[in-house]
């Protein structure tokens, strides 16, 4: 078994209102900073997960993407390994 | 003939539902911590609303994996009833027993507010009482109750005359004014209002007793 490291990005689909990314867009203009045209706010989900190998460990954590971390009616998710991982003994 | 109202850690509607079912309309009710799985001894089944663990990661996500909603799903698919309001309109979409998803109010604020809606479907047993474009005063108290759905699921809602109440001044920027839906069969009803909160004159209105008396009928 091993130890995999990954981050999965969960955003609003590009469809659906991001209010408080609206919200901090109009704070950018009162920082000063001209020229933003977008923000749109999502959640980064660090995770680490024991597995045989890194297909399996792939196979799990977009299961879990997919049923828990996003809701895919209104968002989608991006995943990013980290491709170090230590083996675990036993 | 028997109500449960499920309680998870967070719910904060749970008591209010109950004074509401049992104490203003008499019905028996009783509470169901949500890691039990017997449900089927139940005629009717109410999701209360609150902030169910938390509402972490999303409104109703870690919810739905909770114990007692496997047992819902058989209780649905049976023809039962089941109510979810505010957080528990939440949690049957993310467990897919209603289609759609709610998402952060359009103006961010959470509004506690009492809100005029009408009745738009009268299909369902939930709205026996009640002609379609009736007016009814209910109050709402949430930050997450944008409803939002795709295209082809408002057509299908719309096909399949789900669309149950509508705001009749949309508070919170939900697609055609969405404030609550049934499933295709109309034993369950999702809603943002609540009713339980309006089954007492001295709370400023009884227009929520009407939908909680179909509960048992």
């Amino acid at each position: 078994m091993s130890l995999f490291k990954a981050r999965v990005f969960v955003h609003l689909r590009p469809s659906v209102l991001d209010p408080a990314g609206e919200a901090t867009m109009s704070a950018t203009k009162r920082l000063g900073i001209d020229g933003v045209t977008q923000i749109r706010i999502g959640k980064s989900i660090e995770l680490e997960i024991e597995a045989e190998n890194k297909n399996d460990a792939r196979s799990k954590i977009e299961l879990m993407s997919d049923r828990l971390l996003a809701n895919p009616v209104i968002e989608d998710w991006t995943l990013e390994f980290n491709d170090e991982h230590k083996l675990i003994k036993n | 003939m028997n109500i449960g109202i499920i309680v998870f850690p967070g719910s904060n509607c749970d008591r209010d539902v109950r004074w509401a079912t049992e104490g203003c309309l008499g019905l028996p009710t009783s509470f169901l911590w949500h890691e039990t799985t017997e449900i089927d001894c139940y005629d009717a089944i109410v999701i209360p609303g609150g902030f169910s663990y938390g509402d972490y990661l999303r409104c109703g996500a870690i919810a739905r994996f909770a114990p007692v909603l496997n047992s819902l799903i058989s209780f649905v698919n049976k023809g039962g009833k089941v109510l979810g309001i505010c957080n528990g309109f939440q949690i049957l979409t993310e467990l897919g027993l209603l289609q759609g998803a709610l998402t952060r109010n359009k103006n961010l604020h959470f509004i506690c507010e009492k809100v005029n809606l009408s009745i738009e479907s009268t299909k369902s047993s939930w709205m026996k009482n009640y002609k379609k474009n009736d007016s009814i005063l209910l109050p709402i108290a949430h930050g997450e109750g944008r409803y939002q759905c795709s295209p082809d699921v408002l057509k299908k809602l719309q096909d399949d005359d789900s669309i149950a109440i509508r705001y009749a001044d949309n508070p919170n920027g939900s697609i055609h004014d969405i404030a609550g839906i049934t499933n295709k069969e109309g034993n369950v009803l999702g809603m943002m209002p609540h009713p339980e909160r309006a089954c007492d004159d001295a709370l400023g209105g009884i227009d929520g007793k009407s939908i909680l008396s179909t509960l048992l009928s």
